[in-house]
């Protein structure tokens, strides 16, 4: 199957979207909307990962599973961590009644 | 016995004793006096049994250093100069040690004083017995160590501790000139021996390098042998037990000086100009110790500064053409009749309840007979009356001036043989003769037996030791001829003694008083200037070095790199969780860039 994709169109979108996530982080000001960029960034390198593994391919021509197994182990932890992490933010706003983290800088007085 | 054990027994009996009495018998100190003198009388009987060796003796030497080529040993010289001396150093030596048993017999520190003196001994008997420069002067520090130690035995009143510091420090100075003049002559001749440097003087070259390095070695001797400038330390180290003043600082370790000279005589008879420097600090010494001892009120500094005068005698003679065998013939007699003048001053002194000033003293001569007859005898030797040890001596020293033709040098003594009558008999009147003049000179009386016995072989000594050459063979004679030293220095012993007493009989009060000579010729407040002066330079000196230098760059450099660095990074925290973020994300692409390209 060749479908004339590259490593490098992978990676260029990996890349794309670990900007968008990374780019998220650092602008937006709703701690939700922080979250969900970290997931992307999180995202992104899972993709690097299974590109890698795709392209990465032995001498019967069969890809390297190793990439794809540690994927599984990140999804797996990405989602414990997404629980805690919405925890926490519910705690937070219950606590200071805000989503905007300028507002959340108590730890620096 | 052989030789080889008689001169190292010499040697070592008194170190051991030292080390008995501190490592051991500290606790009790009758006993620790009693090690200290025994070993004192064995050093004595033991030289008198060197002094049957012939005159080319010698002990087998010891290795001490290798270096390469260049060995030094402890060697033992045993010529009649050493033997001559050993019997001056140990037969005094055991008439202090008898006496200190007396005048030192309730002291706190007894044992501590004992094992000082044998100190000395073995430091003394070292210098007197080396065969090269470097053991030599090794023991010419260890001396310089055990005076330290005895000067300051009272440790607790300041005025003793200063004395004692002043003379260490003093002697210092002089030390280091000793120092560079020996590794000068071993430039100049290759060696370190004394026998070897007398063969190879004669082929140095350069005389004016030689007279320097015999002026250098000339330097030790101005420390140690108190000359000036660097007599100031000798009259403060009175502050000392007065048996210690009496063996130190008057007969013997001051004497070292003379005796190195002699010792190296064959230098100084090969460096002309250096010589004729030696005899004129020789002569100014010995005139100007005489002035300043006319107005002392002080019984021991009159001695101390009579004692400064005739090392100036002995100085002076070591510069002499052939004169260095009269100097020794008069350190030999000077010991003893000083030794007695010091001992009879310690047994005043310990019978006036340690009163010193003379002018509170008087009418000791009905108080104490033995005291005063045998301070008497001493008083005419050191002014040579003629017919006492004395007497022989400084003639020998004056004519041998004279034969010099160094007119200069003989006028300073002749000088000195006027002023030394003078100043002796205004002490001898003024502390024996008239009434007494205080409670405690009333209450004076004759000291015991084991103080007086010392006073009476000293007295007989201070006669009779120049009739006893034997130890010195030929380096001393008693002869006597008419010619003009001889008319004059008998003219001066009659018009010191005239003018003496006809000022002092009968007062009670200095009625001279001329505050230059009292006053030492302000020397010492000059050195002391001195000393402040420079003292106040290097202060500022370094004060403006450390605090425009060292502390600019080591203390605020650093506290202001660290302050400025913490400010500036200070801005970095905001506390804003985002720019965390971005500075995060900055230093992870910073890494990759680095690790990447």
């Amino acid at each position: 199957m060749d479908t004339g994709l590259t490593l490098n169109h992978f990676l260029a979108v990996s890349g794309i979207l670990f900007a968008i996530g990374l780019a998220g982080v650092l602008i937006r000001r709703n701690i939700i909307v922080i979250f969900m960029c970290l997931e992307l960034m999180l995202s992104a390198a899972n993709l690097t990962l299974v590109a890698f593994s795709r392209f990465n391919t032995g001498a019967n021509g069969a890809p390297d599973y190793h990439g794809q197994v540690l994927l599984f182990f990140i999804i797996t932890v990405a989602a414990a961590e997404v629980a805690v992490g919405l925890a926490i933010i519910v705690a937070l706003f219950r606590a200071r009644e805000t989503t905007d983290v300028t507002q959340i800088a108590s730890m620096k007085n | 016995m052989d030789v080889n054990t008689i001169a190292w027994l010499i040697l070592l009996l008194p170190l051991a004793s030292a080390a008995v009495i501190l490592l051991g018998t500290k606790k009790s100190a009758g006993i620790s006096a009693l090690i200290s003198t025994g070993s004192v009388i064995a050093t004595l009987v033991l030289s008198f049994l060197l002094l049957a060796q012939p005159d080319t003796a010698a002990a087998k030497p010891l290795q001490w250093l290798s270096l390469g080529d260049f060995e030094v040993t402890i060697g033992l010289k045993l010529d009649s100069l050493a033997q001559g001396m050993m019997i001056i150093v140990t037969g005094i030596g055991t008439l202090v040690h008898v006496f200190s048993l007396g005048y030192m017999h309730d002291d706190a520190g007894k044992a501590r004083f004992f094992a000082g003196l044998s100190q000395f001994m073995f430091s003394m008997t070292g210098i007197v017995l080396a065969d090269n420069f470097a053991m030599m002067f090794i023991f010419w520090e260890l001396v310089g160590v055990s005076s330290y130690i005895l000067i300051g035995h009272w440790y607790d009143k300041d005025s003793a501790a200063d004395a004692a510091k002043k003379a260490f420090l003093v002697n210092r100075i002089g030390d280091f000139g000793f120092m560079i003049g020996i590794l000068l002559v071993w430039v100049l001749t290759g060696s370190i021996y004394f026998d070897e440097i007398a063969k190879a003087i004669g082929g140095v070259q350069n005389a004016n390098l030689l007279n320097a390095a015999v002026l250098l070695v000339f330097c030790g001797a101005v420390g140690k042998s108190a000359q000036l400038p660097l007599h100031v330390w000798l009259p403060d180290a009175m502050e000392g037990p007065t048996p210690v003043s009496a063996l130190i600082h008057a007969a013997t370790m001051v004497a070292a000086g003379v005796y190195m000279l002699a010792r190296v005589s064959f230098l100084v008879g090969a460096a002309e100009m250096a010589a004729d420097t030696i005899a004129i600090i020789g002569g100014a010494t010995a005139l100007l110790a005489a002035l300043m001892a006319t107005q002392q009120n002080d019984i021991k500094r009159v001695l101390a500064y009579s004692t400064l005068s005739q090392l100036g005698y002995m100085i002076m003679a070591q510069g002499l053409h052939d004169g260095s065998d009269a100097g020794m013939f008069h350190l030999y007699t000077h010991a003893w009749f000083k030794a007695l003048l010091f001992l009879g001053s310690g047994a005043v002194i310990f019978a006036c309840h340690h009163e010193q000033d003379i002018w509170k003293m008087g009418g000791l001569r009905q108080k104490m007979p033995i005291t005063f007859w045998t301070f008497l005898i001493g008083t005419a030797a050191l002014i040579a009356v003629p017919g006492t040890s004395g007497f022989w001596s400084k003639e020998a020293i004056l004519e041998a001036a004279w034969h010099d033709h160094n007119y200069l040098v003989w006028g300073l003594g002749i000088a000195v043989a006027f002023l030394t009558p003078f100043y002796m008999t205004r002490l001898f009147v003024v502390a024996f003769l008239g009434k007494p003049r205080t409670k405690d000179a009333d209450h004076a009386h004759e000291v015991s037996p084991i103080m007086w016995v010392p006073l009476a072989i000293l007295a007989v000594m201070a006669v009779i030791s120049a009739y006893i050459t034997g130890p010195l063979e030929a380096k001393g004679h008693v002869a006597f001829h008419m010619s003009l030293t001889a008319i004059l220095s008998l003219a001066g012993l009659v018009v010191g003694v005239l003018a003496g007493w006809k000022l002092y009989a009968g007062c009670d009060r200095d009625p001279v008083n001329i505050k230059l000579f009292a006053n030492k010729f302000y020397l010492d407040e000059l050195y002391l200037g001195i000393v402040r002066l420079f003292q106040d330079f290097v202060g500022m000196t370094f004060d403006a070095v450390d605090r425009y230098l060292i502390e600019p760059i080591t203390v605020r450099l650093p506290a202001l790199a660290a302050m400025s660095s913490g400010y500036v990074l200070r801005l970095l925290q905001v506390g804003n969780l985002q720019a965390y973020g971005f500075l995060f994300g900055l230093g992870a692409v910073v890494l990759i860039w680095l690790i990447v390209f």
